[in-house]
């Protein structure tokens, strides 16, 4: 099964802009689905999809299940602690066994980076990366796109990532899918948290995350693993709020109103404070929302859905 | 055994000055002469050398043979059948097998299981540590009393600086060298490639050019203090390049390896999570690849060591992250280093015949290296310009986890002699029963 993403969807950096683009058209008309009363339409109507999990995720997870769902796909969920893997069963085997029954996709959490473009060059199925270690998360990368987009237009944006970028997939992604529409991209956070190199892949770097607001149209604001404490990588959690929090007191203080996106899960009083994540230039919770109806554009292109279609795909209702 | 007449090769033999068309004859296991028209003995074997470079069998200071302990990934008989189809007329195993070769017994094993598989010889490395478990230090005497002829904790760095310390000053006794893998733990923990823009890119966890540079610094300033010989595995970086390079001018007793495969890959390598490409101390960049090509010419790295390292298929048939590291090389060698060092210009083919023969024979201490008359007879001849594509499946190694499959080289080893006995004629195929359960 292919389309026009090819067979499957491991991650930004490998498309096109125009390919990006036509993921977030595609999702637009989706959008209206999950508003009605009966969020369902017969897309993928006969496909079935396996949820391979084998990192926790409620939010990833659960997205792509609704996506399935409301597309009318057979869905079913695997999540690593309750199945063969614990068995030491290899990723590989895994994959071809559930193939042998016969599915069309699978849909992949994975905490080894490139574990997706290992399952997708084994298996003919069609693959969609759900996050592979520290490599990319692009359906993550995408809905954070889309929410931009609903905002203003992305070519010539400020867009700045604070935070641990070394260990983030959503980073990548997003820098990939924001340099390929033509926005402005940014990193910060404590250097020990930026991965070597980082400016080669054509972003700016900031030390300080004052500099940081001061310079962006939007502020992205990563997860801060609690972990990273123990591994060295910062003195605590305190401080690290202290010098990078995305505080209100640092927003009052920018040139322009800034929108603030966050992946989630938040860590309240960590990385952001929660008078900005609750606060009015805040659209976490409609990156969620997007999240689905992005989600829903990327399976039914995979699944050979003609993109002019999608519209149509989605009157066709009800029956 | 017949006595063997090599006719018309050209003799390569740096550690005596010689190039020069000539005969060659072994008897015995000794070579009897080299010169024009020497008298063909009875019942000899007669080569025809023509076209052909002959030169002291080729000395790998650092290969892994798994045995004991995987010896479903590779054993000493078919590693040392690996190292004779590469031209090596003798290899030194490291001592990370399970057990490990940390005691009399175990470097006894090896010896005895090299002298029944009669391919290439197999001098035994000991460990530096019991159990190379960076504590207590390994009974030297006795390991060189049964065959070792160095001491490392190869698959991992002499754990701290006043074992290294203590390790060379022993040494000394026996005139040993020892040998690390520099790689400072704290720094390299986790990492799966080399740290830099395509590890970022990727998402792997880096293994900076640092961790290497901090133990190669260490154990500088400890030879310096100790007198010892250090010998350095698998140089990687040009940082170590620099600080070895200055180390020799201060006349310390300090040697160096590089690998084929660190002269000749960078990081790219990795692109699409290629585990052949995984291996440690990490594939680096282009400037590195200068800097150790460029020390290999100055002398600054003394050698090439193939760092041979055996994995099974299932093994790197993986995540990127749970892939072993390492490849096996001792089948690459010299095609790679002709292709990559001697048609560009990089290194002469005598000089090419001394970092694979002479320097790590001397290295180590051991005999070969060199073709005199009286000498054991180890000799490789080889084709320096016939091409071949590199097919894993005809390895005599048992593993084939290797990123050269399917290249171009030049360089077909024609014969290989150890002791005077043909071990490899161009052609030989690995033979079936021995390469069942793969």
């Amino acid at each position: 099964m292919s389309g026009t993403l090819g067979k499957d969807l491991l991650g930004l950096e490998h498309l096109s802009g125009d390919q990006i683009r036509l993921i977030l058209d595609t999702a637009e008309p989706f959008k209206e689905v999950s508003e009605r009363a009966i969020k369902k339409v017969p897309a993928l109507r006969g496909k079935t999809i396996v949820n391979l999990f084998f990192e926790a995720s409620t939010r990833t997870r659960i997205s792509f299940e609704f996506a399935e769902k409301r597309l009318s796909a057979d869905t079913v969920n695997v999540a690593a602690s309750g199945s063969s893997v614990v068995k030491g069963e290899t990723l590989v085997d895994t994959a071809r066994n559930l193939e042998a029954m016969r599915i069309d996709m699978v849909v992949m959490r994975h905490g080894s980076s490139g574990a997706a473009k290992f399952l997708a060059d084994r298996i003919v199925s069609s693959v969609i990366n759900a996050g592979d270690g520290k490599h990319e998360h692009p359906t993550q990368g995408l809905l954070d796109l889309l929410t931009i987009r609903d905002h203003r237009p992305i070519a010539g944006t400020k867009v700045c990532i604070v935070g641990d970028v070394l260990h983030s997939r959503v980073a990548r992604s997003n820098i990939w899918g924001l340099l390929k529409l033509g926005a402005e991209v940014a990193v910060c956070g404590p250097a020990s948290l930026l991965p070597l190199g980082i400016e080669a892949l054509g972003v700016q770097v900031f030390r300080r995350v004052e500099e940081a607001i001061a310079w962006a149209d939007v502020i992205n604001v990563l997860r801060l693993q609690l972990e990273r404490m123990q591994t060295g990588y910062i003195p605590s959690v305190r401080e690290y709020y202290r010098v990078f929090g995305v505080t209100m007191e640092r927003l009052e203080r920018a040139p322009r109103d800034l929108l603030i996106m966050h992946p989630g899960p938040m860590n309240r009083g960590v990385e952001i404070d929660s008078r900005v994540a609750d606060g009015p230039h805040s659209v976490i919770l409609n990156q969620v929302t997007n999240g689905v109806a992005v989600r829903m554009a990327v399976l039914y292109l995979l699944a050979g859905g003609n993109p002019e279609l999608a519209e149509a795909a989605k009157g066709t209702s009800d029956r | 055994m017949k006595p063997i007449l090599l006719r018309g090769a050209r003799v390569l033999d740096p550690a005596n000055g010689r190039d020069e068309v000539a005969d060659l004859l072994l008897e015995g296991g000794l070579v009897k002469g080299i010169g024009r028209a020497l008298g063909t003995p009875d019942g000899a074997t007669v080569l025809e050398g023509k076209g052909l470079v002959a030169a002291p069998g080729f000395v790998d200071l650092h290969a892994h043979l798994r045995e004991p302990g995987r010896e479903d990934v590779e054993t000493i008989a078919t590693g040392a059948r690996a190292a004779a189809a590469g031209g090596f007329s003798a290899v030194c195993a490291m001592p990370n097998t399970d057990p490990v070769t940390d005691n009399q017994a175990a470097v006894g094993f090896i010896v005895r299981q090299a002298g029944l598989a009669g391919f290439a010889r197999v001098y035994p490395i000991g460990a530096v540590s019991v159990g190379q478990k960076g504590e207590q230090l390994a009974e030297f005497g006795e390991l060189v009393a049964a065959g070792a002829v160095a001491v490392s904790d190869d698959g991992r760095p002499v754990a701290t600086a006043h074992l290294m310390r203590t390790a060379l000053e022993y040494a000394r006794t026996f005139d040993i060298p020892v040998i690390d893998h520099c790689e400072d733990v704290t720094l390299s923990h986790g990492g799966a490639m080399h740290e830099g823009v395509t590890s970022t890119r990727l998402g792997l966890k880096g293994i900076p050019r640092s961790s290497e540079d901090v133990i190669v610094a260490r154990d500088i300033a400890l030879a310096a203090l100790t007198g010892g010989h250090v010998h350095f595995a698998h140089v990687s970086t040009a940082g170590a390049v620099a600080l070895i390079r200055e180390a020799k001018t201060r006349g310390l007793r300090v040697t160096a390896e590089v690998t084929p495969h660190h002269f000749t890959l960078t990081d790219a390598a990795c692109e699409g999570y290629d585990t052949n490409a995984k291996m440690n101390p990490p594939l680096r960049e282009t400037g590195d690849l200068a800097a150790l090509r460029g020390a290999l010419a100055d002398g600054t790295i003394d050698c090439i060591a193939t760092d041979h390292a055996p994995h099974h298929y299932d093994a790197k048939e993986a995540e990127f992250d749970n892939a072993p590291f390492g490849v096996v090389g001792l089948e690459t060698a010299l095609g790679l280093a002709l292709t990559e060092l001697v048609e560009p210009g990089t290194l002469t083919l005598a000089q090419l015949v001394d970092r694979m023969a002479a320097r790590p024979a001397a290295i180590a201490h051991l005999p070969g290296g060199a073709l005199r008359p009286g000498g054991a007879a180890d000799v490789v001849v080889f084709d320096p310009g016939q091409e071949w594509t590199v097919d894993p499946s005809r390895f005599f190694s048992k593993s084939r986890n290797t990123p050269f499959a399917g290249r171009r080289l030049r360089g077909v080893v024609r014969w290989t002699i150890v002791g005077g006995r043909v071990v490899h004629t161009a052609g030989d195929r690995p033979d079936a029963p021995d390469r069942s359960g793969r």
